[in-house]
Parts: structure tokens; sequence; C-alpha cells
């Protein structure tokens, strides 16, 4: 009786909602975030003299350069000049750490960097600090295409990141597939859902009036599905964003986007 | 850290109209919204932005609550003579940042 409650269960679950797994969006069919926004959105992130972003750019730059207090290295001062040593790096990351055994993004390396080699405490998530060093880094990549490294340790956490996409998740119910996949080019209330695809982060949204991480938005969207959001450098994240930039492999950086 | 950005051209010709863009970083808190603990936020705006060319004043704004942070302001010029474009944006809580770029004017 038992198997055959939940077996009926699982029938009229199956049917009478729509499948979880929708179909990817074709790799020839993929369309960056920029392509759903509004004429005046765009010119702002095309143009580095309207783009706020570029702000953050020149705080990571400055930052680049500083030695920490405590008389340790800058960033230049092991890795030089950003815009040769650093071309391309952001469009590889999140990467796998040998020493920790998990993919980690660039927030992460970056705070990693400063405990290991500059003995200096990490800088807290979101903060001025990280988010400038993050798109300064990720400015560096510009224009070039994701590369998503095709490591074979980071195979399985790809795997969960996909899984977890696919994932219903919170009070509504909804895995990212079903509107990212499923819905994408449709409307949630008066803005259009877009592929999610991670190119354009770190971004400067306006409605956050500042630049935000990948993590951010990705809370920004669990906390909106009425789930509970994952910490900012959990795992769970990371996965997500391994996934994404497998997702978006090929697409060209744009960071700092600018979204509405 | 406050930021600054000046857009303008490096080169002009005399008597050239040039467009002069900036950015800064700035909360433009409204004084208006509530916080996280229910009380109102003081406000923290920029309230005056001056542009002046070698000395002489060719554009101000005053700004007030309704603009959104991180203000971006955009106006135009005539290209007179080489020298310093210097702009300073000034507001509350005794703020006050200058940034400036060199302009080089031939003919």
């Amino acid at each position: 009786m038992d198997w055959f409650l939940s077996g009926l269960l699982l029938v009229v679950a199956a049917t009478s909602l729509p499948a979880t797994a929708a179909e990817p969006v074709k790799p020839e069919l993929r369309r960056s975030g920029a392509d759903f926004m509004g004429a005046s959105t765009q010119a702002m992130q095309r143009d580095d003299s309207l783009n706020p972003g570029m702000l953050w750019v020149k705080d990571g730059e400055a930052l680049w350069q500083r030695a920490p207090d405590n008389g340790a290295r800058s960033c230049a001062g092991c890795h030089n000049a950003a815009p040769v040593s650093m071309r391309g790096v952001s469009a590889r990351y999140p990467a796998f750490d040998a020493a920790l055994q998990r993919p980690i993004d660039l927030a992460e390396r970056i705070n990693l960097c400063r405990q290991r080699h500059q003995q200096s405490p990490p800088f807290k998530f979101e903060s001025a600090e990280l988010l400038g060093l993050q798109t300064y880094l990720a400015f560096q990549s510009r224009g070039m295409p994701i590369a998503a490294p095709a490591d074979p340790r980071l195979k399985p956490f790809v795997e969960r990141g996909r899984q977890r996409f696919e994932q219903r998740m919170g009070q509504l119910d909804l895995s990212c597939a079903q509107c990212h996949d499923k819905n994408a080019g449709g409307r949630l209330g008066s803005s259009q859902i877009p592929q999610a695809h991670p190119a354009g982060y770190p971004v400067y949204r306006l409605e956050w009036q500042g630049v935000g991480s990948l993590q951010r938005r990705l809370r920004n969207c669990t906390s909106g599905v009425r789930a509970e959001s994952f910490a900012f450098g959990a795992i769970e994240m990371v996965e997500l964003e391994l996934f994404l930039n497998a997702r978006a492999q090929g697409m060209p950086v744009e960071a700092p986007g600018v979204r509405p | 850290m406050t930021r600054a950005l000046i857009n303008a051209p490096a080169a002009a010709r005399g008597g050239d109209v040039i467009e002069i863009r900036t950015l800064i970083t700035h909360p433009m808190e409204t004084g208006f919204r509530p916080g996280a603990d229910g009380k109102t936020l003081p406000r923290n705006i920029i309230r005056r932005f001056t542009c002046q060319y070698n000395g002489e004043i060719v554009f101000t704004a005053e700004l007030f609550s309704a603009v959104a942070a991180n203000p971006f302001l955009s106006f135009h010029t005539v290209a007179s003579k080489s020298g310093v474009i210097l702009c300073t944006w000034e507001g509350d809580n005794g703020f006050s940042q200058s940034e400036s770029v060199n302009i080089t004017v031939v003919g």
C-alpha cells in the first residue's frame, strides 16, 4: 500500500507540474543579459565614461598597487602589471585549489592570496575593497571568452551545480532552470527574464546603486523564490558559479556590466 | 574611498565645443529612508558641483535628495586655452572632493 501511494503521488507530481529539467538554451541561441536590457542601460554599459562600474575598477587599480600595512608586498609587487599578468584570469574562475581540495571563485582567490602571501586578514564579502579588486581583475578579461577550466577534479562540483540549478527550491518551489532555461525571454512582472549568463559580473546594478558580485545576485534570486539563501562563499554558491560558467563557455566577458 | 572620474578630451582645437563627463562615488543618502533599526538615516548628499577651467567657473550644479547614488554629470564648454579642468564636489558632513584633468588646446 505504502509503495503504491508513494508511487501514485510521484505520478501525480510528475504529470500535474511542468518538468523541472527544462531544455538548456542551445549554444547558438545564448544571449547575454545585456541583450535583454533597455537601450539606455546598454549604452551605459558600453561607454566607460558612463559606466559607474569604472569607479570600482579605479578603486581596484589603487588597491592593486597598495602594499598592506604589515610591510608585505602589494599585489603588483608579485604579479606586476595587472593588464598583462591578470589578462584572462577571471575568465577561468572558479578554479580548483589544490591546497583546499575544492573549487574557489575569484573573491576567495584574492582573499587566499591576501592570507597566504600578504599575511593580512581576508576582506569581507561584498566589501568595497574586495569588490574593487574583483571588478579590476574581471575588467582585465573584458572581451575574452569565458574559459571554464576542463579540470577533471572540478567535474563533480559542476555536476552538483547543474543539479542545484535544476532543483526546485523555496516556498515558490521554483528552480533556476524553470525561469532561466524554460521561460528566458518571458517576463516576470515588468522585467524580462534573461538566460542567466554570468559574463558581466561583478555588475553595477541600478537597483543596488552599486557594484555587487555574482553571489549577491544568486542570493537575490534564491530569496526571490523564498528559499533560504546560501551564505557568501558557501560551496553551494561556488558550484552554481562553476555550472553557470560552464554553461556560458565561450561568451565574452563584459565586466563591469550594468544591469537594471 | 571616494573616487571620481572625469572624462574630457585631452586635446581640442581652439573654439571647439567639448563635452565633460564626471562620475563620483557617493551614497547620496536621501535623509528620508529608514535604516535597519527603523530610524531615519541622516541625509548625506552632494549639494554642489563646480567646474573651473583655468580658474574660471564654467559650470555649476546644485544636487538634491532625489539624485541617485554615484551621480553622473555631463556638460559642455568651449575649449579656449590649454590648462586645467578642475571639478569640485561639496556636500553634507563637510564632504569635499576635487579632481582635475589637463587639456591641450591647439590653434
